[in-house]
């Protein structure tokens, strides 16, 4: 199935009984505070506009009320908006009618939630045929098709286990594999990690990006935690107060961040696991008696493994064509890997 | 001038007036409509009728057997049912048995009606704030108001028998099961029923698939509530006529037979111990799932 991009279009929220009242005020400028405190209103989400690619991991990033979780619940129509438009395929999600938008909840979109949210009374396998159960599917083939994502989320032996008889990172894999199941092709993730411990929190992203190099899902992924951003992202968009401060992929934003928040922001971020040989390169190859040869999407990390373990200086990047397209020396790649001082 | 030391009344005449008013056009209204009213009933009347005859023609042994099994089943507990036939056996031996059967007939087919009525006002009621802001009030009504007062009506619609017992009992019993069908569903977890709309589970399929079996505990506590309630009403449906334990507590009341009343009370005891341990257990053992938990 080909996936679909979301377009995300002069997107509005304003709770409130009348929020729509105060939309053009805040397009001319009305601020959070004045809105909150002269009208009793809360800015949800201000003018957010984001294309997010299809068969791809947009993620969106903010602090806690930032507007990331009332953004996501757009998409679905988890939340009404109060203006604006979320494009898929053509049709407009805000202006479909319940029918409809039961059918696109129940066939386009599968969700993973921060707390899980699993059926308490359900079994495992039970929970897992949700989503076909809603939509009709025949039970025998619903739990053939739940079976194969319980394995894959490695669940295999826990399927009439009750969810509180197991662990947080056990239940995300229910809730993942319930996403999963409904075979849809946008998946959304509501801080899907953030409850779950380091550890278990990176195991999970790796079985993610793995299902997701199989499945090329459109997926959009809300974070606090701007590591998991930088890992699972092929593009990224930072929320600040309902506003969208900054969008690009890892490398752009940790390279040139957008203002002051977003720069201390980036300050711990490990820049060798985010910028690539591409970026840094010079564009003039060494000779080809440099025998270290690297791509351009790879990490300034491995750049750097490779030639100190060789004890090289010098390398020379070739592209997936087989082209020699430039040359990296070791001292920029570390100068690179440092987080530059804030003037 | 007012007077303070005295209320400003209505005349005397004009609360004559109003008094005779009501009551006549309520005999009007009988008049015009008891027969319908009654004929409306009169499924639930044979019904009744029907149940009664069924438990006391079956022998005393079976019954026992019956009961045994029952208990089992909703309980899995040894220790109840070899409780509960001691009991039986005690009330049987001491001449109570036809009229345990009696008030058993009663309270089955009080509460049966109470779940059929007294569910779907709750759901209905955890759905819309503004029907529970109006079907709370009456139901305070209902569980405060002493219950002769609308024996009075009831009587002169449908005279005295088993149904007016049967409507009498029911209106004092309903309460509990409506308020705590409405908790349960009220109570249901926000994340889990927001994961049933974005799987697009519609209003019906999320009242089925998570609103209710979610709420069941609760539920449950109703509907023991409501079967105990009941049985606190089966002394004053046996003043308009129900036959039963309830009837031998009122003989005894009037004649001050201390033995024959405590008997009779104590037999009542014993139906509503059995009726709530049981139903305890079984809704306990609905919860299995949340039983065990993880370390």
């Amino acid at each position: 199935m080909a996936s679909h991009g979301i377009e995300v279009k002069d997107l509005f929220k304003i709770f409130g009984p009348n929020g729509e009242k105060y939309v053009e005020a805040v397009k001319n400028g009305m601020s959070k505070t004045e809105l909150n405190e002269q009208h009793g209103h809360v800015l949800g989400l201000k003018d957010i506009n984001i294309s997010m690619p299809a068969g791809k991991i947009q993620v969106v990033m903010g602090l806690s009320g930032s507007g990331k979780s009332t953004l996501i619940r757009h998409i679905n129509r988890l939340i009404e908006p109060t203006a604006g438009a979320v494009l898929y395929e053509g049709d407009d999600v805000c202006q479909m009618s319940k029918s409809e938008l039961l059918e696109f909840r129940r066939h386009k979109t599968a969700m993973v939630f921060q707390k899980f949210a699993l059926l308490p009374h359900r079994t495992v396998i039970e929970n897992t045929v949700y989503g076909l159960e809603i939509q009709g599917v025949d039970k025998g083939e619903a739990s053939k098709r739940a079976r194969r994502w319980i394995d894959r989320v490695g669940l295999d032996g826990f399927e009439n286990h009750y969810p509180n008889q197991l662990s947080g990172g056990m239940q995300q894999r229910v809730g993942l594999a319930r996403a999963l199941t409904n075979d849809a092709d946008i998946l959304l993730m509501d801080e899907a990690f953030s409850a779950l411990d380091p550890l278990i929190r990176s195991d999970m992203q790796a079985v993610l990006l793995d299902i997701q190099a199989e499945l090329q899902k459109t997926i959009v992924f809300i974070t606090h935690d701007l590591d998991e951003a930088l890992r699972l992202g092929d593009q990224i968009a930072i929320l600040r107060d309902g506003e969208v401060i900054q969008q690009g992929s890892g490398q752009e934003i940790v390279l040139n961040p957008a203002d002051g928040y977003i720069t201390d922001f980036v300050k711990e971020v490990n820049r060798g696991r985010v910028i690539s040989v591409g970026t840094i390169m010079a564009d003039t190859p060494f000779d080809s008696s440099i025998n270290i040869e690297l791509l351009p999407d790879d990490k300034l990390e491995i750049a750097a493994k490779a030639m100190t373990e060789q004890e090289e200086t010098r390398a020379n990047v070739r592209d997936s064509t087989g082209k020699l397209v430039g040359s990296l020396r070791l001292k920029d790649t570390i100068s690179a890997m440092v987080t530059p001082e804030s003037p | 001038m007012w007077d303070w030391n005295e209320f400003p009344e209505i005349s005397r005449t004009d609360l004559r007036d109003l008094k005779k008013g009501l009551d006549s056009a309520f005999k009007d209204f009988t008049r015009a409509w008891g027969d319908t009213i009654e004929g409306f009933f009169n499924p639930l009347l044979k019904f009744l009728v029907w149940f009664e005859k069924l438990l006391i023609s079956t022998p005393w042994p079976v019954m026992m057997l019956i009961i045994a099994v029952l208990v089992w089943l909703g309980s899995r507990s040894w220790p109840l049912v070899v409780g509960a036939l001691v009991s039986l056996w005690l009330v049987g031996y001491l001449g109570m048995w036809e009229n345990t059967m009696y008030t058993l007939a009663l309270i089955s087919v009080a509460t049966l009606v109470c779940i059929i009525i007294g569910i779907p006002f709750g759901i209905w009621m955890a759905k819309s704030n503004r029907v529970q802001a109006i079907v709370t009030p009456i139901l305070d009504i209902m569980q405060t108001i002493p219950a002769f007062v609308y024996l009075i009506p009831i009587m002169l619609l449908l005279g005295i028998g088993k149904v007016p017992g049967l409507i009498a009992v029911c209106i004092y019993a309903i309460p509990p099961v409506v308020r705590l069908t409405n908790l349960g569903i009220r109570l249901v977890d926000k994340d889990v029923l927001e994961a049933a709309d974005a799987f697009g589970a519609s209003p019906h399929q999320k009242l089925w698939t998570v609103q209710m079996p979610l709420a069941l505990p609760n539920i449950f506590a109703g509907i023991n509530q409501t079967i105990m309630m009941a049985l606190a009403m089966v002394v004053v449906a046996a003043l308009i006529g129900v036959r039963g334990l309830g009837l031998e507590v009122l003989k005894a009341v009037n004649n001050q037979y201390i033995t024959l009343g405590f008997m009779n009370g104590m037999a009542i005891v014993a139906i509503a111990i059995i009726f709530d341990r049981v139903s305890q257990k079984y809704g306990k053992r609905l919860q299995k799932h949340s039983e065990v938990i993880h370390g």
